[in-house]
């Protein structure tokens, strides 16, 4: 109980169940977050999914319209951006173009106030203004941090994009936040500088020990300066760890797919240790799963190991592209194709085996099994759910006015070009490419959301309609409901042990 | 036919025919063989007939006697008539009255019209513009009329009220433009690093806001330097102004020399003063010279 306390103490910020919902979109969905003090957490996501609102709440620029964030423990919701101890790098800069290199980065340190080490007769610290001539001397030092030294009176505009970095970065470090928010900071920069900056602000960080909260959405940007990633989805934390546990055990199908290159396949859990998938069985490290449990199941291109004689898969390469230090080959086998890194170059139509090591293999529960939604009967053989009206083949004898609990298979939800071919529209959110075919996620316009695997390439924003044939639809009785909710509870409060416990 | 046709061409843009033939001719812009400058023609006809025609009658005037000799009698006539000489100062110390009242109006209602969450689609800017759709002298008639019932009848308040009313729109927009425009994150830079609201105002958007300052400035100073109509309707003797003296002589008959000296010096003042107020923005990039 102790340590908890201490950690608990440890956390610089504590995000609590956090909404955001901007004219009824919901930017952020209720998250919880914490960071430790002077840690690097990245907050690492697609765009649209939320991260950047999260930090302008963190920063003050936008309120929360639920939940709240500590400080230190100290309630900050609602305070204002300019009464916070925190400093942001903004994504396009935000340098004054009316001030040189210099007033910039003074421009904080002339704002402040700090304790003069007497107080008033209420006990109140007395408060003063900076000298002048202790600005100059912040100033000095950090343009010496970030390489600027002969920078200070140069005007803003005529510095090149890296140059106009690191003066935002030294206006808001000059300050001494307690936290450094850092929205994209290094977007606008060309890759070479990019990996410069990340080693710079990495080296940056461990030197002055401020606590930095870095938004990105740059997978290897994260993976490489951070202690902590929070991989974002939707306005929804999908996982938060070190960047070597979201790297190896990713906790679901997107955070695999986010993160790095990988093969994401669908498969069944034999028994423990055994999984099946492309047609054989394989060993694998995980364990817990039910028996028959679909599941999803990662393989990254590098934990593929290569042979011409003896394997566990039979495969033909499909393509192959030089990599520089490596080849990248699509391989066919059984009905995935898989991407393989390898050292050596195996040529189109060559016949191959290939082989994965157990701890190549890296389970995930599926997140849904199945599309499911509460509707009613409204006629014989119609059934209203998500907004629209579908056919449906009326065997157990529902009568109108009935609820009931509708379910249709990944695989048998037609997605139509025109919206208005459809039952109802839908706009693409996310797609997964899983070797032989595409899972598409779609949100209807009641915010239902569907999973549709696919063998079309779909583009996310893009609208569609959604079509489903009689036959495909499972409408049973809605009792049931209660059951299987006592089944899940269990599992998701597992799930928050495991997160507690990091 | 066909070479007619080529001449034709070639000699409205002034090439020799035959010289294509030796080098591939450029590529210029054009649109049935006419040069882009070739547009402008119209405008240049326009403001050699209505600006630089004029400009040189005046100084013809200026410089002239009643007889046409050359003379420089109508500046000495100026320069030694100081109650003339203190109605121009008092033209421009009204001008200047003017669009400070303007400036120090329009600032803060263009801070909140720039921000969107007040001033939705516009209607608020609409709201303040649309008076200028109506011809500045019945908008000065109806101001009479209200200052009427309002019982103030001191001429100097009645004709500074004409005069902002009358101008304000040309202060308010160059500085909504340039307000709305200023990029949302420097705003919230400055709260970031500390700054309140209020300081940020003063610390970046009065600043960064210079260049729209400096052109609702020159756009209100003026033409209310040199106007006659408002003090005419709204004023009396006391605020006769340089504008009506002007307007005097040139409704004399003989009075066209003095009066095309007085507007010569009239011009030279505001030119003057357009080109401070150029030096004034010329630090700022962004923006640039005003005219």
């Amino acid at each position: 109980m102790a340590t908890a306390t201490r950690e608990k103490f440890d956390n610089i910020i504590e995000i609590k169940n956090v909404t955001k919902v901007f004219d009824g979109i919901t930017a952020v969905d209720n998250v919880n977050l914490a960071v430790r003090r002077g840690e690097f957490v990245t907050l690492l996501g697609p765009s649209g999914c939320g991260k950047t609102t999260l930090l302008r709440m963190i920063a003050g620029f936008e309120l929360p319209t639920s939940g709240t964030i500590l400080l230190e423990k100290q309630n900050v919701t609602t305070m204002p951006p300019h009464v916070r101890p925190i400093n942001t790098v903004f994504q396009k800069y935000a340098l004054f173009p009316h001030l040189n290199v210099f007033k910039n980065i003074a421009f904080g340190l002339k704002l402040k106030r700090i304790p003069t080490g007497e107080f008033d007769k209420k006990g109140n610290p007395i408060l003063r203004k900076y000298t002048k001539d202790e600005i100059a001397e912040k100033v000095e030092r950090v343009l010496k941090l970030v390489n600027l030294e002969a920078y200070g009176y140069r005007g803003i505009t005529g510095l090149s994009g890296g140059q106009q970095q690191r003066v935002a970065i030294a206006r808001a470090i000059v300050c001494e936040p307690k936290v450094l928010l850092l929205d994209e900071p290094l977007g606008a920069l060309d890759l070479k500088m990019r990996k410069e900056m990340q080693l710079e602000l990495a080296a940056m960080h461990k030197n002055i020990g401020i606590t930095f909260i870095y938004v990105t959405h740059d997978q290897e940007e994260a993976l490489t300066m951070s202690d902590k990633v929070v991989v974002m989805t939707d306005g929804a934390v999908q996982q938060y760890g070190t960047p070597k546990a979201i790297y190896d055990e990713p906790a679901n199908a997107f955070v695999a797919d986010f993160i790095g290159e990988s093969n994401i396949l669908s498969g069944v859990m034999k028994e423990d240790f055994l999984v099946e998938f492309c047609g054989a069985k394989f060993k694998c490290l995980d364990k817990g799963f039910g028996k028959d449990e679909r599941v999803d199941l990662v393989v990254r291109p590098e934990d593929i190991e290569i042979d011409t004689k003896k394997g566990m898969l039979e495969g033909k390469v499909v393509s192959t592209v030089f990599k520089g230090t490596y080849y990248e080959m699509e391989i066919l086998a059984g009905d995935y194709q898989f991407t393989v890194q390898n050292t050596v170059e195996r040529l189109p139509d060559e016949t191959v085996w290939l082989s994965i090591k157990p701890d190549g293999i890296h389970i995930m529960k599926k997140l849904k099994t199945v599309n499911e939604y509460v509707g009613e009967v409204l006629t014989e053989n119609t059934v209203e759910f998500c907004g629209g009206e579908f056919e449906f083949v009326n065997t157990d004898g529902f009568e109108r006015g009935d609820e009931v609990k509708v379910q249709i298979p990944f695989d048998k939800i037609e997605l139509t070009d025109d919206e208005d071919d459809g039952v109802i529209g839908a706009n693409v959110t996310q797609t997964l490419y899983k070797g032989s075919y595409y899972q598409v996620q779609v949100y209807t316009d009641d915010d239902n959301d569907f999973l549709v695997d696919t063998v079309d390439e779909w583009d996310i924003g893009d609208r569609v309609g959604i079509k489903i044939n009689a036959e495909n639809i499972t409408v049973t009785k809605k009792e049931e409901e209660s059951e299987k909710s006592e089944k899940i509870e269990p599992a998701e409060n597992e799930a928050e042990e495991a997160e507690d416990g990091e | 036919m066909e070479s007619n046709v080529e001449n034709l061409i070639n000699a409205t843009t002034g090439e020799q025919p035959g010289a294509e033939e030796k080098a591939p001719r450029k590529t210029k812009l054009k649109i049935r063989g006419m040069k882009r400058s070739a547009f402008a023609m119209p405008y240049l006809a326009l403001s050699i007939v209505f600006v630089i025609v004029p400009l040189f009658i005046m100084l013809y005037y200026a410089f002239t006697d009643g007889d046409g000799n050359a003379s420089v009698a109508n500046f000495v006539h100026f320069f030694v008539r100081p109650n003339i000489m203190a109605v121009m100062g008092k033209s421009f110390l009204i001008a200047l009255l003017t669009t400070a009242v303007c400036l120090v109006l329009a600032f803060p209602l263009a801070l909140a019209l720039s921000s969107t969450t007040l001033n939705k689609k516009f209607i608020l800017v609409m709201l303040f513009v649309l008076p200028m759709w109506i011809n500045s002298l019945l908008r000065t008639y109806a101001v009479k009329i209200v200052l009427y019932m309002l019982e103030i009848s001191n001429a100097w308040v009645a004709v500074t009220i004409g005069m902002v009313y009358d101008f304000f729109p040309f202060m308010l927009l160059p500085l909504y433009s340039v307000l709305s425009g200023m990029d949302r994150s420097l705003i919230e830079a400055s709260q970031d690093l500390g700054a309140s609201p209020l300081k940020t105002v003063f610390k970046v958007q009065l600043p960064l806001s210079l260049p729209g300052i400096v052109s609702g400035v020159l756009m209100v100073f003026m033409p209310t330097v040199s106007t006659f109509a408002i003090s005419d309707v709204l004023g009396d003797t006391s605020t006769y102004m340089f504008g009506n003296i002007i307007n005097q002589w040139f409704a004399n008959s003989g009075g066209w020399n003095i009066g095309s000296a007085y507007s010569l010096l009239l011009l030279i003042l505001i030119a003057a003063t357009v080109i401070l107020a150029n030096k004034i923005t010329k630090g700022q990039a962004e923006v640039g010279g005003v005219l």
